[in-house]
C-alpha cells in the first residue's frame, strides 16, 4: 500500500511559496493565467486520509451516534464483537438518517420503515416482502479505532492504509496520562492547523495563562518531509507563565525560580497536531535532552473537517509525570478548556471575518513558516486526488 | 442513494471497437464529461436500431486514465432485441448518448474473504472488483465459469493478473463448475460467516448458487449479485397478455417487454427500477396457458411457484414444459395493472 499523497520531491528552500494553491497545479483551468492569489482562504480538505470520527466511548452497541465526516453524514456503531462501522447517514430507501435508528443486535434498523442494514452496509431486511433488493446499499466506510479515537476513511477505499493512522500513542500509553475534548469549531480547519503551528498567538490570545513575550521575541526552527513538519522553539532562562508554574509545583512542590521552556510541534498530514510541550528548572540541560528537572506534556490535537466552514476539533493534554493523579488530570483538562476556549473565540471571529471580506487575501508572516509547509503538504494531497485546495463553495 | 445511483446524461465517442472473444465485441467510450467507474458499476447507454432508441446497461469493465476511458464488453445475443447487434456495429468515431457511472453492485470492504464468480458474459461486472481485491492485498478468488474457452472474453487477463487466485471451469473441455461443491468448500471454511460472494452471470447459475449458499445456511445479504434482468430460463418468445378488466388483448413480442408493450398500448402500470428488483411493476395474474418465466428477483421462489403475481418489467410467458400440442402464442390473463 502507497502512501496517497503526493511523490513528488519536497523543495527543500526555506521560503514560503505564496501560493500554494498554483504549486504545479494543472488542474484549474485559469490557474496559471490568473493573477497569482495568496493563500486559500477557504481550504479543501483531502478525502484520502483517516480522520477522527469520534472518542472511542462516543460509539457504542446500544444507539447509533452521529457525526458529520469531510462532509459526509455518518451513522457509526458497534456490533457484538465490538468492531466500529461506519454507514452513510441515509438509508437506501428514501434517505431517513440512520442514526436516529436502532441497534438491533449486529444490525442497524432504519427508524422509519425499518429497513435493517449489516456492518458494511448491505440491506438485510424490507419491510412487506420476502426478498431483499440486491441493489440495496448504504455506503460503509473503512474504520481503524486507534489511541482512544474511531478513525474513518472517507476517500479511495483501497488507499485505506490502517499504517496512514498519525501516530498519537502518547493517548494511550502506559508512560502518558490525560484526557481531552472536543470543540465544535465553527471555522474552516485550516485556520486551525494555522493556529497550531504557530505559538506567537500565545502571547495576545493567552496572557492570562501560557502567553509570555518571549514567546514572539525567540527564534524557532523548522524542519519537513512529504507529511510531516515541526516546528521547534526554545526559551531559555525566563519566567514561567502561571500554567507551567503551577505545573512545576505539581512535581516539585517548593519549586522557584526561572526556567527554560520548550515548545516542538509535530504536524503530521492531514491535520494531526502533538505539540511536546514543558519546562524545565533553567539550566539543568533540558535543551540538551535532559529533562529530568521539568515537566513534559503532549498536547494532543486532530482536526476533522466537518464542513468548509466547520470542523470538529479532538483535543487531550497528557503528562508524564504524577500519573496516578486523576486529579491533576482533571485540573489540566479543565485548565486547556479554558485556554483554547480562548482560541475557539477568535477561530470563529476570523471565519466571520473572512466570510465578511470576501474581496480580500490572505498575506504571510515569517512566522507562518510552518503553517505555510502544512498547506504545502494539503495541496500535494488535494492535487494527487485531482482537486485543488479552494473550496468550491458558495460561500 | 449514494451519488453513482442518479442517471445523469452525456456524449460518449467510441474511441476503440475490436472482439475480445467469440461474438464479443470491446468497445472503449471516451466519456465528454471523465467520471472514475468504481468497481461493479455500469452505464446505460442509448442506441438506435431500426428507427428506436433502445437503452441498454452495460457494466465497465475497466475504468482508465482517471475516468477518460470506460471499457465495456458486449456480446452479441442471439435473442437480441437489436442492442447487442447494434453496439457491435459501432465504429471509431461514432458518438452515443451514455449515462456517467452508475452503481447497483458495489464491492464491500472488510470482509475476510471475497469470492467471484463470473459465468460468461457476466465476467465484465468482475473484472475490476477482482483487480480492487488483489490492489488491496484481500483474501479473494475468481471462479469464471465459460461454455467455451474461444468464448470467454478477458481469461488471459484474469490468468495473467490473479494467477492461482483464478479457477477455471469451461464445459466444453469437461470441468464445469459443481455449485454445490464450491458453496460447500465455502460453508466449511472458518471464514464462512465473513465470505462474500459476488456473481454475475446466467441465471441458471446464480439460482444454483443462491440455491447452494441458503441450502448451507450462509447468510443472504453476503450473497451479492447484479442482474439486468435479461436471461430466463426459457428463450424469449412472443406472447399475449389479456386484459378481461378492460377487454384488451396485448401482443408482447419476443423483444419487447410485457410493461414496454403495456405502456405502448397506453395502459399505464407503475414502475420504478425496470429490472426485476423493486417490486412496483408486479401484476396480478389471473390465469396462463403457457409458463410463467420469472425472471425478477424481487418474489421468493415460493411466491414465484405460485404463480399469483409476475413483474412486468422483466418476466415473460413460455412455451415451457406446461404446453406441449399448443399452438400460436401463449396468453397471459392479468388483473388491471
Amino acid at each position: 500500500m502507497t502512501v496517497p499523497t503526493s511523490r513528488a520531491t519536497v523543495a527543500t528552500t526555506g521560503t514560503v511559496d505564496p501560493s500554494p494553491g498554483e504549486v504545479g497545479a494543472p488542474i484549474d483551468p485559469i490557474g496559471p493565467s490568473a493573477p497569482t492569489s495568496a493563500v486559500s482562504k477557504i481550504f479543501a480538505y483531502p478525502l484520502n486520509a483517516w480522520y477522527v470520527a469520534a472518542w472511542d466511548h462516543e460509539v457504542t452497541a446500544k444507539r447509533p451516534f452521529a457525526r458529520t465526516v469531510a462532509g459526509r453524514p455518518l451513522a457509526l456503531w458497534r456490533t457484538s464483537d465490538g468492531r466500529v462501522s461506519a454507514l452513510a447517514d441515509a438509508c437506501w430507501h428514501r434517505l431517513a438518517p440512520l442514526s436516529k435508528g436502532k441497534v438491533i443486535g449486529d444490525e442497524l434498523q432504519c427508524p422509519y420503515h425499518g429497513l435493517r442494514y449489516n456492518s458494511s452496509g448491505r440491506c438485510t431486511a424490507m419491510p412487506a416482502q420476502q426478498t431483499v433488493n440486491p441493489s440495496a446499499a448504504v455506503p460503509s466506510f473503512p474504520v481503524v479505532e486507534r489511541h482512544r479515537y474511531v478513525w474513518v476513511w472517507l476517500g479511495d477505499t483501497d488507499l485505506a492504509d490502517p499504517a496512514l493512522v498519525p501516530d498519537m500513542h502518547q493517548m494511550d500509553s502506559a508512560d502518558w496520562a490525560g484526557d481531552g475534548e472536543t470543540i465544535a469549531a465553527r471555522c474552516n480547519y485550516q485556520l486551525v492547523l494555522d493556529n497550531l503551528m504557530d505559538l506567537t498567538h500565545e502571547e495576545f490570545v493567552h496572557s492570562s495563562s501560557i502567553g509570555q513575550s518571549e514567546l514572539s521575541e525567540s527564534g524557532f526552527e523548522v524542519t519537513h518531509d512529504h507529511r510531516n513538519v515541526t516546528v521547534s522553539r526554545w526559551m531559555r532562562d525566563i519566567e514561567a507563565p502561571p500554567f507551567w508554574r503551577k505545573n512545576m509545583r505539581d512535581r516539585f512542590p517548593d519549586f522557584e525560580g526561572r526556567v527554560d521552556r520548550w515548545q516542538i510541534i509535530h504536524f503530521e498530514a492531514p491535520s494531526t497536531i502533538c505539540i511536546d510541550v514543558g519546562v524545565a528548572k533553567a539550566g539543568t540541560g533540558a535543551p540538551e535532552g535532559d529533562r529530568s528537572q521539568g515537566v513534559n506534556g503532549f498536547v494532543m490535537n486532530t482536526i476533522t473537517p466537518e464542513s468548509d466552514r466547520s470542523c470538529h476539533y479532538f483535543w487531550a493534554f497528557m503528562r508524564n509525570y504524577r500519573l496516578e493523579s486523576q486529579s491533576i488530570t482533571t485540573q489540566l483538562r479543565d485548565g486547556v478548556h479554558g485556554v483554547f476556549g480562548e482560541d475557539e473565540e477568535m477561530l470563529i471571529a476570523q471565519q466571520e471575518a473572512i466570510d465578511a471580506n470576501p474581496d480580500y487575501e490572505f498575506y504571510s508572516l515569517n512566522i507562518d513558516a510552518g503553517g505555510m509547509w502544512v498547506r504545502r503538504i494539503l495541496d500535494r494531497m488535494l492535487q494527487a486526488e485531482g482537486r485543488s485546495s479552494t473550496a468550491r463553495t458558495q460561500g | 442513494m449514494a451519488s453513482d445511483s442518479t442517471l445523469r446524461w452525456q456524449h460518449g465517442e467510441v474511441v476503440e471497437t475490436i472482439d475480445a472473444a467469440d461474438g464479443v465485441r470491446r468497445i472503449v467510450i471516451q466519456p465528454e464529461r471523465p467520471m472514475t467507474a468504481a468497481p461493479g458499476s455500469h452505464i446505460d447507454v442509448v442506441i438506435v436500431h431500426e428507427g428506436r432508441a433502445l437503452r441498454r446497461s452495460y457494466s465497465v469493465v475497466r475504468s482508465a486514465d482517471d475516468g477518460r476511458r470506460w471499457t465495456i464488453s458486449v456480446q452479441l445475443s442471439r435473442a437480441s432485441r437489436g442492442g447487442s447487434r447494434a453496439m457491435h456495429a459501432l465504429r471509431k468515431g461514432e458518438t452515443l448518448r451514455v449515462s456517467d457511472p452508475l452503481q447497483n453492485f458495489p464491492l464491500g470492504v472488510g470482509a475476510a474473504r471475497y469470492v467471484l464468480v463470473a459465468g460468461g458474459i457476466g465476467v465484465t461486472a468482475l473484472v475490476a472488483m477482482a483487480s480492487a481485491l488483489r490492489r488491496r492485498g484481500a483474501d479473494y478468488s475468481v471462479v469464471f465459469v465459460g461454455r467455451s474457452r474461444t468464448a470467454m472474453a478477458y481469461l488471459d487477463e484474469l490468468a495473467a493478473e490473479h494467477g492461482e487466485r483464478l479457477h477455471v471451469h469451461i464445459d466444453d473441455e469437461g470441468g464445469g463448475l459443481d455449485p454445490t461443491a464450491l458453496i460447500g468448500g465455502i460453508a466449511g471454511s472458518d471464514a464462512a460467516a465473513h465470505t462474500e460472494l459476488y456473481m454475475c452471470g446466467p441465471i441458471g447459475l446464480m439460482d444454483a448458487l443462491g440455491r447452494a449458499w441458503s441450502a448451507h445456511g450462509l447468510p443472504s445479504y453476503n450473497l451479492r449479485f447484479e442482474t439486468f434482468g435479461s436471461s430466463g430460463a426459457w428463450a424469449s418468445q412472443e406472447f399475449h397478455v389479456a386484459i378481461p378488466a378492460l377487454d384488451r388483448t396485448v401482443v408482447v413480442r419476443e423483444d419487447d417487454s410485457l410493461l414496454d408493450a403495456l405502456e405502448d398500448a397506453g395502459i399505464e402500470v407503475m414502475w420504478d427500477c425496470r429490472k426485476g428488483e423493486c417490486g412496483l411493476c408486479t401484476l396480478r395474474v389471473l390465469g396462463c396457458d403457457g409458463e410463467i418465466d420469472h425472471r425478477d428477483v424481487f418474489f421468493s421462489e415460493e411466491q414465484k411457484a405460485a404463480n399469483t403475481s409476475l413483474c412486468a418489467c422483466v418476466s415473460r410467458v413460455a412455451d415451457g414444459a406446461r404446453s406441449p400440442g399448443l399452438k400460436g402464442p401463449r396468453t397471459l390473463t392479468i388483473d388491471l395493472p
